[in-house]
């Protein structure tokens, strides 16, 4: 049995993994088991025994233990409690003064399907064309992308990755189907070791009822716009071309049930025909309360299993949304207020009224770069009336259940795969430090691009002075 | 012997004078009616008094009387005495890099624009003024945009809601001019809309050889009206001024160091060059905004007495900003740089408290040297800081009352002051949302009677809607 304090200041990270690599190895050696080496870049396969021990487990699904103990052994959670057994060839974490909490899920971020904002040429996350049912953000995933180990680094482990936009603003590809949407594990030398839900929701962009209209690049009419009846027909129009869609797509899948052979194969079809009938999530995005309405009444003819992304007008039809059970999935909470007579702290106040109402909340970042910054999305909300608790949960079991995959993510509970943080605070918090990530069981790499620029420059000789040429 | 400007601001002086000190007063804003005290409340000076635990300001006619422990700080009778046990005082924060409350922000027809300036569009009406403030933000540099190697000038503005467009000015703030570098100014020479023509500069090289060729001009100009000046001096009556040069003026003034450069830039190299550019003619950078890589070339800036204002954690929005490091702040912090963390945005504009704490996080500042990020050093780099910036007696009471601790995600302001007049305040927050929401009944009700009584099937024009904004 190895035993172990926590992160030596100094220490980097990759020292870390190498002594513990070591360790293992040496362990595996000395009970004369097979060793095994953990890649130094990251390390996504299953497999070893570790316990954290002696900290306070943060379970989110049962409450918070002090002094508990929690083993992973081959990638899942095998105990958790103030008295535990820990088997004789686990790698052992002390836990003193550490706090243990799930790792935290972004629910929709573009992580790996963008790199530069601003440069065309490295952002994958949208296609041309508004009817993509067929394309899969899979696809596309950039597994050595340098926003994932920043992510990762701040305990960020698994996101839900769509397509639909791309870049800083990820604005959205405005109203259609964009594709679907893929729950990967912040960590793997593939997609395949990545992922965890190749496809976990179809994306659709619903259409916006707007009555005004922002000039383009300062040119064209002022600002101002249409009526509001006009701008209705507009909307109308849009959801019935989307209508059409899925018409054809329940068209298709009867088509292809009879059995006849005559049928082209289409494979827009093909795809959407999977979400009637609740075969796969559907994630609408859709802000104003009167487009989500407008999905509701959509996902309900269709008997759709949707979700709402974005949302920042919910609070309108909260009792609606919690009625249907209807999860949302918030847009930033550090963003601007809708109008001008919005109130300053709307974005802020809007998950505690969701939470509040009984609709099923989770944070997103609908980002890469910045993907990091989920757990202030969530803070920014609790001194609005959000509890710390309930902010916690909107970060890791809540976004679980929205994706369906709680029985396995989200919460410390025997069984669930060891995807979990160890850091020395509250990890909403932005002070606090990120110690350890496990993903899938195993420790990951916390080195990244940004800590490594600062080891080479911090370290940069102080500067001899020379007399400037000119 | 006076530059023309100086006579020209000469001129303005006396035609305040002649309009009754029409703009000693700012236009609208309120006078601090009696004298407040704060006890209780933790304070966070920003000065050399550091943190105070248990400590009491008093502020009267807009000015701080006195900070200290609460038992050393004597109220007058008159005194409104407010209870600040639990919270937190900070000074009002300093956004050294703002575009709020501007009509317009580049004048990108040419390269050098410096004629122009952003005093000329300050909008009042901006609601970014007041949601800002919400966030504790009291003063904020309103800079012209980054279209053009040498820009236009800035203002430095209070968040006076409420006052005209001149009551906003922070009066007697040396005058700056935006300069910038890199993607941005290199835009115009590689157009991307059809029909547009490309405008020189397209390269680094260019950028820095418009700076150059800029310089040489303003030299040659400054030189004539020397000559002219010494002649005058001299006793000759025959002496003929040069022609006014607006353009030339502002650089005359940075070249004089009457008036501060801050310059847009990213990437190590072109702080470098431009550094070496201001030293071939004699002047200084003042500050340098963004400064993303200024981590690599930190002992540079320090050495020639440059200023950093930077981002907390933003990155890979575009190629320049791909090795931008949340420990720059840290790193040229410790390298003797004076720097600040701004906004850009009025939406970051609302939490600089918390991109400040996040310099705690990556790089390890201690509490004192992250709030100064954000309030005396940037007072410092807008030479204001014997107004603003730090809490001590004879500065102008902009403070932060805080409902929790400020440097944190959980932050939130109860009160916002500014010469001692409150700006934001919760409770009046919430009390106006009751007079909008009732406001907002009486116009939906008009517009109601109006459609009854339209049934020409015409639609209204947009420019007579009730509360179509501005």
């Amino acid at each position: 049995m190895m035993r172990r304090s926590g992160n030596a200041p100094g220490n980097t990270t990759n020292d870390r993994i190498d002594t513990m690599v070591k360790s293992i190895v040496a362990a595996a050696a000395v009970l004369g088991t097979v060793g095994f080496t953990l890649p130094a870049q990251a390390a996504a396969q299953e497999g070893g025994t570790f316990a954290v021990q002696g900290a306070t487990i943060h379970t989110v699904a049962d409450g918070v233990i002090e002094g508990g103990t929690i083993v992973i052994r081959d990638g899942r959670i095998i105990a958790v409690g103030s008295d535990v057994d820990i088997p004789a060839d686990a790698e052992i974490i002390d836990g003193e003064g550490k706090h243990v909490f799930p790792g935290m899920i972004d629910s929709f971020s573009s992580l790996g399907l963008t790199e530069i904002g601003a440069v065309a040429v490295t952002n994958d996350a949208g296609e041309l064309g508004r009817w993509n049912p067929h394309l899969n953000a899979h696809t596309a995933i950039h597994p050595a992308s340098e926003h994932i180990p920043v992510a990762r680094a701040n305990g960020i482990t698994h996101s839900m990755v769509a397509p639909g936009g791309g870049g800083r603003g990820f604005g959205g590809g405005g109203s259609g189907i964009q594709g679907q949407a893929t729950l990967v594990h912040l960590d793997g030398w593939t997609v395949e070791e990545m992922e965890i839900e190749k496809t976990a929701a179809m994306v659709l962009g619903w259409p916006t009822l707007s009555t005004g209209f922002r000039a383009f690049a300062g040119f064209g009419p002022p600002a101002g716009g249409r009526s509001f009846r006009r701008a209705q027909e507009r909307f109308d129009e849009e959801v019935a071309e989307m209508d059409s869609w899925f018409v054809a797509a329940e068209h298709y899948r009867q088509a292809v049930a009879s059995g006849s052979s005559r049928v082209p194969r289409n494979i827009q079809l093909e795809h959407l025909s999977r979400v009637l009938d609740r075969g796969m999530k559907v994630i609408v995005r859709a802000n104003g309360w009167r487009e989500i309405e407008s999905a509701i009444e959509f996902a309900e003819k269709w008997n759709l299993d949707l979700v709402i992304a974005g949302g920042n007008g919910a609070r309108e039809i909260a009792g609606t949304l919690a009625e249907k059970n209807i999860p949302v999935i918030l847009g930033p909470v550090q963003r601007l207020p809708q109008g001008e007579d919005t109130a300053y702290d709307d974005p802020n106040t809007l998950p505690g009224v969701l939470r509040d109402a009984g609709v099923e909340i989770a944070f997103a970042t609908f980002n890469s770069s910045d993907a990091r910054t989920l757990p202030y999305e969530a803070a920014n909300s609790v001194s609005w009336g959000l509890s710390k608790e309930a902010a916690l949960e909107a970060v890791t079991l809540g976004p679980a259940r929205v994706l369906g995959v709680d029985d396995r993510l989200g919460s410390l509970e025997v069984g669930k795969v060891g995807n979990l943080i160890v850091t020395d605070g509250d990890p909403l918090e932005i002070t606090t430090r990120i110690e350890w990530v496990f993903i899938k069981g195993v420790p990951s790499d916390l080195d990244n691009k940004h800590d490594s620029l600062w080891e080479e420059y911090r370290n940069r000789p102080a500067r001899r002075v020379t007399t400037t040429t000119t | 012997m006076r530059h023309p400007m100086t006579r020209a601001a000469e001129r303005v002086g006396a035609g305040c004078l002649a309009l009754g000190l029409a703009l000693a007063v700012p236009s609208g804003a309120a006078a601090q009616e009696q004298p407040i005290l704060i006890t209780g409340a933790t304070i966070l000076t920003a000065a050399e008094a550091g943190r105070i635990e248990e400590g009491a300001i008093l502020f009267e006619n807009g000015r701080i009387v006195a900070v200290g422990p609460a038992s050393e700080v004597e109220a007058p009778s008159d005194a409104m005495v407010i209870d600040g046990t639990g919270k937190f005082i900070t000074p009002g924060i300093v956004d050294a890099h703002s575009h709020i409350a501007a009509d317009a922000i580049n004048e990108g027809a040419v390269s050098v624009s410096s004629m122009v300036s952003i005093h000329d569009v300050i909008d009042p009406t901006d609601i970014a003024l007041y949601r800002e403030a919400a966030g504790g933000t009291t003063t904020s540099h309103v800079m012209h945009g980054s279209a053009n190697p040498i820009g236009g000038n800035n203002a430095v503005i209070k968040h006076r809601w409420g006052a005209d467009a001149q009551g906003l000015l922070l009066q007697g703030a040396p005058p700056t001019i935006k300069f910038a570098l890199g993607e941005n100014p290199k835009r115009a020479g590689s157009p991307t809309l059809p029909g547009q023509e490309a405008r020189y500069p397209a390269s680094r090289m260019g950028v820095m050889d418009v700076v150059r060729q800029a310089f040489i001009e303003a030299s040659e100009y400054k030189a004539e009206w020397d000559t002219y000046r010494a002649r005058v001096a001299d006793g000759d009556r025959d002496a003929i001024p040069p022609r006014r040069n607006l353009t030339m003026d502002p650089l005359v003034e940075v070249l004089e160091g009457t008036r501060y450069v801050h310059a847009h830039s990213y990437r190590a190299d072109e702080i470098l060059q431009l550094m070496r550019v201001a030293e071939e003619f004699g002047f200084r950078i003042h500050v340098f905004q963004h400064v993303l890589e200024g981590y690599r070339v930190a002992d540079e800036m320090a050495e020639h007495g440059a200023h950093a204002s930077t981002f907390s954690d933003w990155w890979a929005y575009k190629m320049e900003a791909y090795e931008a490091i949340p420990h720059n702040a840290a790193i040229m912090t410790q390298r003797g740089v004076n720097v600040s963390i701004n906004s850009d945005s009025g939406e970051e504009g609302r939490h600089l408290n918390q991109e400040a704490a996040k310099t705690m996080k990556w790089g390890g500042l201690t509490e004192a040297e992250a709030l100064a990020t954000v309030t005396i050093n940037p007072a410092i780099q807008l030479l204001i800081d014997d107004r603003v910036g730090s809490l001590e007696a004879g500065k102008d009471a902009d403070i932060v009352l805080w409902e929790n601790y400020p440097l944190s995600s959980y932050a939130r302001v109860r009160t916002t002051y500014i010469d001692g007049e409150v700006v934001f305040d919760i409770d009046a927050d919430l009390a106006m949302r009751a007079e909008i929401e009732a406001e907002k009944a009486e116009l939906r009700e008009m517009l109601g009677e109006a459609d009854e009584d339209d049934d020409s099937g015409n639609e209204r024009e947009p420019g007579r809607r009730p509360g179509g904004g501005r």
